[in-house]
């Protein structure tokens, strides 16, 4: 932890950067803080807590956070990897930002999970993470610790939906989207809706109906799935700020199988591989084509 | 005994039943076949409504949804066979997209069946008339997209 403190601090001691933006403790859990001060880099931690994707701060979107100047991001690897996608969209450059990674041993579903990390309480994505210790970044701390345990948990309930009928899925997503009250939280928490005009937004043509009604409902979350597939890297904070508990990972994860089966591709931290949706290849499989 | 007429209507309805299904189809070929089997008096089921775009890279799968949206049983999304797009990829790319968006469709609880993918060349009139039967009767044995609409009106 020092040497996260001490790092960040000599950041903005030096001026190389103006903010940092790291996690502190909160009322539950721990949370993001935007330090601008190097005495309040003493208020840094990092620990299976760090839940949030704290790239999120960076998008073009956040306007406000980007007028405070140059940021120093503490990131974990699956952090990186929403920067990455960024920087393949051309939202941001490599220079905007200093990355300071930290080798993480896996998070908790939740900022306010305690005890040890367990099946239970590990985040669905930790399980086969490969991007434990990031390479891309600018600075990287800490001691590796040991791989984070699996949770089969999220890969089982998507089995389960898979083998429903048709009508059971349908109903089961009609039953599960009838909390929703298009908050649009999980969109404002998703590092990688960057649109400046979301076509949730757009009135003419009314492309999602926008009042909490079944069907416009059903049209927002497909429409925030086809527009997160080959871009979404599975952070979750989606779900985290849904104040419904609406379980969207579970959709996001069924994209993440579609990519990796389909086309191979699974999120990186590097911005030259490129995204399966906006490429092609002329073999891809058509076997759904007559 | 109006309970009875009602369910002797709704008997009459299902037994009645037409597939109304929409194809989005590109400009240069699909349309083009569609064309050439009317004017070459092929017959086909009468059930399909064609919006015609520029390209299938035009047709978002968004437009899949929002026909659901507004009361189609089926949809039909074609253009030229790859390699034969007029503007060269865009073909390419909608293959990707629709790759994605059927599996998420599915996904979601509309059956895969409801939507048939298609490449028919300006030349494939006969082709056309195929997809358009066979979409047809595969949407009818579907039966009506009856969930779809109970959302709309807020049922169930």
């Amino acid at each position: 932890m020092r040497e996260l403190i001490g790092l960040c601090q000599k950041l903005l001691r030096d001026g190389d950067v103006k903010v940092v933006i790291g996690y502190e403790e909160g009322p539950r859990g721990v949370r993001p803080a935007v330090i601008t001060d190097p005495a309040g880099c003493e208020r840094l931690v990092f620990d299976h807590r760090a839940v949030h994707n704290l790239v999120a701060y960076l998008s073009p979107r956040r306007g406000h956070l980007r007028d405070l100047g140059r940021a120093a991001v503490v990131v974990k690897g699956c952090d990186v990897a929403a920067f990455a996608t960024l920087l393949r969209e051309s939202q941001l450059e490599r220079e905007g930002a200093v990355l300071v990674g930290v080798r993480c041993g896996g998070v908790y579903r939740s900022a306010a999970g305690s005890g040890p990390l367990d099946e239970k309480n590990v985040a669905d994505r930790c399980g086969d993470c490969g991007l434990r210790e990031p390479g891309t970044v600018d600075h990287l701390v800490g001691e590796l610790p040991a791989a984070p345990p699996v949770s089969g948990r999220r890969a089982a309930r998507i089995a389960e939906i898979e083998n429903m009928s048709p009508a059971e899925r349908f109903a089961y997503w009609r039953e599960v989207l009838a909390d929703c009250v298009r908050c649009n939280a999980c969109r404002s928490a998703c590092p990688l809706c960057v649109c400046e005009r979301c076509l949730a937004d757009k009135t003419d043509p009314r492309w999602v109906e926008s009042s909490p009604h079944p069907r416009g409902n059903l049209s927002w979350h497909m429409a925030r799935a086809l527009h997160l597939a080959g871009r979404c890297v599975d952070c979750g904070d989606c779900e985290r700020a849904c104040p419904f508990g609406i379980p969207l990972t579970l959709i996001n994860g069924k994209v993440g199988l579609v990519m990796r089966e389909r086309f191979g591709f699974a999120p990186g931290e590097d911005p030259e591989v490129p995204a399966p949706i906006g490429t092609f290849d002329t073999d891809d499989s058509q076997e759904f084509i007559r | 005994m109006d309970s009875v007429a009602a369910t002797d209507t709704e008997q009459a309805v299902t037994a009645a039943f037409e597939p109304r299904i929409i194809a989005f189809v590109c400009n240069w070929c699909t349309y083009t076949g569609a064309d050439l089997a009317g004017t070459s008096r092929i017959q086909m089921a009468p059930n399909v409504r064609i919006i015609r775009l520029p390209c299938t890279g035009r047709i978002d799968p968004l437009f899949i949804v929002k026909a659901f949206e507004r009361g189609a049983d089926g949809v039909i999304v074609s253009g030229c066979h790859p390699g034969d797009c007029h503007y060269s990829s865009g073909n390419f790319h909608a293959r990707r997209r629709f790759a994605v968006a059927r599996e998420i469709m599915g996904f979601f609880g509309i059956d895969t069946g409801r939507v048939v993918f298609s490449w028919v060349s300006a030349s494939e009139g006969r082709k056309w008339s195929e997809v358009v039967n066979d979409a047809t009767s595969q949407v009818r044995a579907l039966g009506p997209f009856t969930a779809y609409r109970d959302l709309a009106a807020g049922k169930g």
